[in-house]
């Protein structure tokens, strides 16, 4: 739920990154904290295991800019992936104001890309959203990799309701500021329609 | 659907922090923090040095989030307080209908001090951000004058 204060003129929003384990949504945070300036950010919080599995959420808060004399701040979350964190997953999803849906690319993680899917669907119904009335964006990652499905099949199988789709390399950075930037922007356009 | 957004008029600002105040006082606490349930600060008052408040919010959403569901599965509909005593300071959370009641106290005060003050403040707050929710509606289904003229340069702005 975008927060909007009046007297320190901030609007303050919720961004999760979902997605099946070890598809890149760590990563995706972690590309954002170390390219942007100082000023911008806060700290990266990992709520991790020792092996450096995300056990909770990862969180940083984003400060963007100013837009009509409000400062705009983007708190990005990430959920664990794994399929028997789903408790937690739950909790992340309240109060969201976007999503960003982490795909693998790779063959081998087309079953596990599809549950997850399917696992963000249920776990909003149950926090009272529909995905379709929510901003909403696709990101295909790890397209470096030689296993990789084609762009294509991927949209195909995985896109939603004709929510921009974006191909990443989130290690080295391809693809994940436009994929922050398409969702921030949905965000910020339904802001306007009150 | 998205939720309307919360917003909080300057007056209802200003009165939290009041409240807040009174309450770091009369418990002679570090810092007293109103934190939204889903992670944001909403007011704060007291030394905060270099803590990094927004981390903190978060973090306190998080442990409430988490011991709320832990008291689901053993029955209770909730944990109406969460504390964490340290060697040096402690934390007290208390929840307040959508917000969280955050005080950093240390051994200047005692936790009984703490739950009794912040339960004589919970009705205050509870009182002002109920107003702040229904107006927030009010505005959410009028055009808000300031977001409508929000334009597409406005938002491609931010990201250059």
């Amino acid at each position: 739920m975008t927060f909007i204060n009046y007297a320190s003129r901030e609007i303050n929003c919720k961004i999760v990154y979902y997605g099946p384990g070890l598809c890149g949504k760590t990563t995706n945070l972690q590309h954002i904290y170390d390219s942007t300036a100082p000023q911008a950010k806060g700290k990266l919080i990992s709520l991790a295991t020792e092996t450096d599995r995300t056990l909770f959420f990862d969180f940083m808060p984003l400060e963007l800019g100013t837009v009509r004399g409000f400062k705009t701040r983007f708190h990005l979350y990430t959920v664990p992936g794994q399929v028997y964190y789903d408790a937690s997953r739950k909790l992340i999803l309240k109060g969201v104001d976007g999503v960003v849906f982490v795909a693998d690319s790779q063959e081998e993680r087309m079953d596990a890309n599809i549950e997850s899917l399917y696992n963000l669907e249920d776990n909003l119904q149950t926090q009272g959203y529909d995905l379709n009335q929510l901003p909403y964006v696709l990101q295909l990652n790890k397209r470096d990799l030689p296993n990789v499905v084609p762009m294509d099949d991927l949209t195909f199988e995985l896109q939603k309701k004709g929510e921009p789709v974006f191909e990443a390399v989130a290690k080295d950075g391809t693809g994940v500021f436009d994929t922050l930037k398409a969702v921030a922007k949905q965000v910020l356009t339904e802001l306007r329609k009150g | 659907m998205s939720q309307s957004p919360f917003i909080l008029q300057e007056q209802q600002f200003l009165r939290l922090k009041n409240v807040l105040e009174r309450v770091r006082v009369e418990c002679a606490a570090r810092v007293v923090f109103l934190v939204d349930r889903d992670g944001q600060t909403i007011a704060f008052n007291g030394d905060i040095g270099d803590m990094d408040t927004t981390s903190f919010s978060s973090l306190a959403a998080g442990n409430v989030a988490a011991t709320t569901s832990m008291a689901k599965l053993i029955g209770e509909n909730v944990f109406p307080a969460v504390v964490h005593e340290g060697e040096h300071e402690s934390i007290f959370i208390s929840v307040i209908g959508r917000s969280l009641l955050v005080v950093v106290f240390d051994q200047r005060s005692t936790l009984g001090l703490v739950k009794l003050r912040a339960k004589r403040a919970s009705h205050d707050i509870a009182a002002i951000l109920d107003e702040a929710v229904k107006q927030s509606a009010v505005i959410a289904a009028s055009a808000n004058p300031v977001f409508a003229e929000i334009t597409d340069e406005d938002i491609d702005s931010l990201f250059n």
